[in-house]
């Protein structure tokens, strides 16, 4: 019986001895010598995990009596979970190296980030999720405060482990409501339990723990953490802060309102349309003013949160899979955009003053393209990808009889796309300036442009964006049913 | 050739890459390259393009030369042309050519700049030629890249701020579009374009937030398809990008903006708003005739105070397109046909118009009105040249621009007698503005000093000029050439819609 819950939770484990038997070894030999090549093995790891279990066997599997499922959601998840965070993990070598920041726990706390990810997407079990949760958050409260000689670094760090406590202080509040007038923790016991009838003390609960997961995947009202700590952390943990727990963050609010709360989907629907709408009119509007650009990158994925909650909020197996598909397009956006960021530097010293951009296009003008293919990508200009992902959000929104949320997402779309443009102005025809250095490192240039391709092409008929609709779908069909 | 038309839709688009990947430096041999290929490529997609010309089959009002593939969300990649739309394909292949030699004398990041427009006509060609909701979008939507990069990289002096305007002002009207497709699709199940144009969509009468609305859920998708296609198009009064877009644009990218582009708009009208929400149609019809006329007296007023020449030309053609809307709502044969031949005539008229203003603006760099005066004692051929497509523009019976103007007004007249009246003003007025331009700019005595070593027009620049008037004659004599192709599938148009509309006129009559 044990033997096969802990074959279930297979991957987790062997990440996480991974991770413990690199902090040992790096610790008893030569430290922070040992880092680069960390960094690649933990990378060429996380691949091959995301190999193996996306070949796995595609069943639905729990175990310890239903705390943690593997099922076709959980493995889409994971996939995309591990491929993202060993691209940025491989992105940000060379910048941390540069700048004496490659210290031997940065992989390692990355890795066991991601175990953390893993377990919050397979939970099934309030306390499960809450494990998972931590885990990933404690990993990461860490490397935001990564450059410990620096004060904003610090604040960085500090601000979101203050914030992330209090968000998962709400969070543990509405899982004990929800446990006091459910009698369970377990997901498939609270979905019994609401089955016939539910009182006003499980709503209660309900709207906490969605304001907790709402912090987590930096939706507005809970949003006020990420510009300053996207703004102050190492441009390489905002590339991860970006991606990966954004994606898990996500997979976990859909694994909550479906599997816990799937038979009240009208209670918490009108709550997540409502974080929805306010997240792309905040996203769109806030980051007009920004100058930095990680700061507008963090407004930017607050209002791309607000529509992959969008599909969320529809409430149905499509809207998952909508939501799937936009988060996994949103992600090879942000991991192509953010190579490019990282490589913004003038005299070997990185800089994050947009108008450092202008003119651009004169010095490099196939990066300057990448970088107008990811811009209108995610103004979702078609027929770049990122618009597709509006696409399926939009049907979602609109089949599940929100059609005012839909035309509220795309009149936020229109207002959003000012900043991206202006991105794209100051690229291409923006006044002189002292500008960047042209010098790009390996990794960051093929990441890239192989993104910015993916990005203008994978709409092409006969690629038809590499099969991820069937995949998206088959995982939602495990998780909505 | 089963796929015809995918092949002439990516020509452009090859060249494109093959500029992209191969040329290299920015030298003179690098910028003179660059304009050959494109200028090869445009040629190339024109001539494959006339296999398409050749190969259509008038009398059959069916979508021809259909090529379909599978593609996302149960959607198709599908292609096709009927008699609306294949005139529209050869109008822009047979535009592109001259616009490319149209900027032989541009020498700032060429390259780029024939990418651009090489794109740009790929995506021009998609938009005719989609017979799928979303891919219909995507080029529409995508025109947009190229259009904002060329006038924002090669514009004037305020080229930030049109460009701006231009891309915010487009895609806040096709947004709403996207989810009009969005609902189509959830209540149809399929995006494909004549399975949609036969699909009813409910027209009963409902109430949302307490506005009683007529027409339902048809009138909305109209409504919506209607702010992307009027801001296009564009209609009085969500014109007010495009004198800005049109003044900021290089020559060339003036002349796609007023030949092509445009016509996305009335063509959005033919090939959504009438056959797929004709109840809609009906109800915001009239509401669209008369903003038609207000726009053709309206525009044609401002039009003679400007002092700018590309914006006369600019609001002349928002006139212009008012005749297009105007007969296009008619919903009769005459109207439709004249509304599609004046989008034919506008493009060759309107293109050489900017054209003419381009050869001045070379010479003088100012478009100021006022900084003319006599250029026909220095410049006879321009003069003739300019003459025959101010009077072309007029309307001058024996050039294109009369028949469209007539047939329109002739469709308006049986509809609604009051438009037509005021409408008819607009002929005057136009020859008012054209007129007054061309004396203040051409006639008279040569006075200004700046003038006097103005040298007349080129070779290659007459050679641009040739084959624009011949197809201005050439229709307006035998004007049979475009109505034989466009006429049956306008009257299947007309048909189904009556047939949609019978039953709500006799509803109303009880």
């Amino acid at each position: 019986m044990i033997s096969a819950d802990i074959q279930t939770m297979m991957p987790e484990i062997v990440l996480a001895i991974f991770a413990m038997g690199a902090l040992l070894a790096a610790v008893y030999t030569t430290k922070d010598g040992m880092a680069p090549l960390l960094t690649w093995a933990t990378s060429g790891f996380f691949v091959l995990l995301a190999l193996w279990i996306g070949t796995g066997a595609a069943q639905t599997v729990t175990a310890f009596d239903g705390m943690f499922n593997n099922d076709g959601f959980a493995r889409f998840t994971k996939v995309v979970i591990l491929l993202s965070a060993a691209a940025v993990l491989l992105m940000s070598q060379d910048y941390m190296q540069r700048r004496g920041l490659l210290k031997f726990e940065y992989p390692i706390l990355v890795a066991l980030s991601v175990v953390g990810m893993m377990v919050m997407v397979s939970a099934g079990d309030l306390m499960a999720l809450y494990m998972g949760l931590e885990l990933q958050s404690l990993a990461l409260y860490v490397v935001a405060s990564l450059r410990r000689d620096s004060a904003k670094s610090t604040e960085a760090g500090l601000k979101y482990f203050v914030l992330g406590a209090l968000s998962s202080g709400l969070l543990l509040y509405g899982a004990s409501l929800v446990y006091g007038f459910s009698g369970t923790t377990l997901f498939s016991g609270i979905i019994l339990a609401t089955a016939d009838g539910y009182s006003v003390g499980l709503l209660i609960g309900v709207v906490f723990l969605i304001a907790g997961l709402a912090f987590k995947v930096s939706a507005a009202p809970f949003h006020m953490w990420t510009p300053d700590v996207y703004e102050g952390s190492p441009t390489p943990v905002t590339a991860f802060f970006a991606t990966a727990p954004k994606i898990a963050a996500m997979a976990m609010f859909a694994r909550v309102v479906h599997d816990a709360f799937g038979g009240i989907v009208g209670e918490w629907q009108q709550i997540v349309a409502f974080i929805s709408v306010l997240s792309m009119f905040l996203g769109a509007i806030a980051a007009i003013g920004q100058r930095d650009i990680k700061r507008l990158m963090a407004y930017s994925s607050i209002a791309h949160m607000g529509f992959a909650l969008m599909g969320l909020a529809a409430g149905t197996a499509f809207g998952v899979q909508a939501m799937l598909i936009y988060m996994v397009i949103y992600v090879i956006m942000n991991v192509g955009t953010f190579a490019f960021i990282l490589s913004m530097e003038r005299d070997g010293r990185p800089v994050t003053d947009i108008n450092s951009l202008k003119m651009y296009s004169k010095k490099q003008p196939l990066m300057a393209l990448v970088v107008l293919v990811m811009m209108f990508s995610l103004a979702g200009v078609p027929p770049l990808l990122g618009f597709f992902g509006k696409f399926y959000v939009l049907r979602a929104a609109y089949d599940a009889g929100l059609g005012w949320l839909a035309v509220a997402g795309v009149i936020a779309s229109v207002i959003g796309a000012f900043y991206y443009i202006r991105i794209v102005y100051f690229v291409y025809f923006g006044e002189e300036n002292v500008g960047l250095d042209g010098k790009m490192p390996p990794v960051l240039w093929i990441t890239a442009v192989v993104t910015a391709t993916i990005v203008g092409l994978a709409w092409v008929p006969g690629i038809n964006l590499f099969g991820i609709e069937t995949m998206a779908q088959a995982a939602a069909a495990t998780l909505v049913n | 050739m089963g796929n015809l038309l995918s092949l002439t839709t990516f020509i452009p688009l090859l060249g494109a890459i093959i500029l992209a990947l191969f040329l290299r430096g920015d030298d003179g041999a690098a910028q003179s390259n660059a304009k050959w290929v494109a200028m090869a490529t445009t040629v190339a997609t024109f001539l494959v393009s006339l296999f398409i010309l050749f190969g259509f089959d008038a009398s059959n009002t069916d979508f021809q030369m259909v090529e379909e593939r599978d593609w996302l969300m149960g959607m198709n990649y599908k292609m096709g042309v009927d008699g609306i739309s294949v005139l529209f394909v050869m109008l822009t292949t047979f535009l592109m050519p001259l616009v490319i030699a149209s900027c032989w004398n541009v020498s700032t990041r060429v390259k780029e700049y024939m990418i651009a427009f090489l794109l740009l006509e790929t995506l021009m060609l998609g938009v005719f030629m989609a017979l799928d909701l979303v891919l219909f979008y995507l080029f529409f939507e995508a025109g947009l890249i190229p259009m904002f990069l060329i006038i924002g990289i090669w514009g004037g002096k305020n080229r930030i701020y049109a460009s701006f305007k231009f891309f915010l002002y487009t895609f806040l009207g096709s947004v709403l579009m996207l989810v009009a497709m969005v609902a189509m699709f959830s209540e149809a199940g399929t995006t494909d374009i004549p399975t949609l144009m036969v699909a009813e969509f409910g027209s009963e009468d409902f109430s949302i937030l307490g506005i009683h609305v007529v027409g339902g859920i048809q009138t909305l998708m109209w409504l919506a398809f209607f702010a992307s296609f009027a801001v296009k198009m564009p209609m009085w009064p969500v014109h007010t990008w495009l004198p800005d877009a049109h003044v900021q644009a290089p020559t060339a990218g003036s002349v796609v903006l007023a030949a092509i582009l445009l016509k996305m708009g009335g063509y959005g009208f033919l090939r959504f708003s009438l056959p797929m929400f004709p109840i809609g149609s009906e109800v915001m019809g009239d509401l669209v005739l008369w903003m038609s006329a207000i726009a053709i007296i309206y525009t044609s007023l401002v039009a003679m105070v400007q002092e700018d020449m590309k914006k006369l030309i600019a609001y002349s053609s928002v006139a212009h397109m008012g005749y297009v809307t105007m007969g296009i709502f008619a919903v009769n044969q005459q109207g439709i046909d004249g509304a599609i031949f004046q989008m034919i005539s506008h493009g060759f008229i309107s293109g050489a118009l900017f054209l003419l203003v381009g050869v001045i603006y070379d010479r003088m760099h100012t478009r100021e009105i006022d900084a003319y005066g006599g250029l026909v004692n220095r410049m006879p051929a321009f003069a003739l040249i300019f003459l025959f497509f101010t009077m072309a523009n007029v309307g001058l019976p024996g050039t294109s621009g009369f028949v469209g103007e007539f047939l329109v007004l002739m469709g308006i007249f049986q509809v609604n007698t009051w438009v037509a009246m005021f409408a008819t003003t607009g002929v005057i007025l136009s020859a008012a503005y054209a007129l007054w331009l061309y004396r203040r700019v051409v006639m008279g005595d040569l006075i200004k000093e700046s003038l006097r070593t103005i040298t007349d027009m080129t070779t290659r620049e007459r050679f641009i000029f040739a084959p624009l008037v011949f197809m201005t004659l050439l229709l307006g004599v035998y004007p049979a050439l475009v109505l034989d192709i466009i006429g049956p599938s306008v009257a299947a148009l007309v048909e189904n819609y009556d047939m949609a509309t019978a039953g709500m006129q006799s509803a109303g009559t009880q």
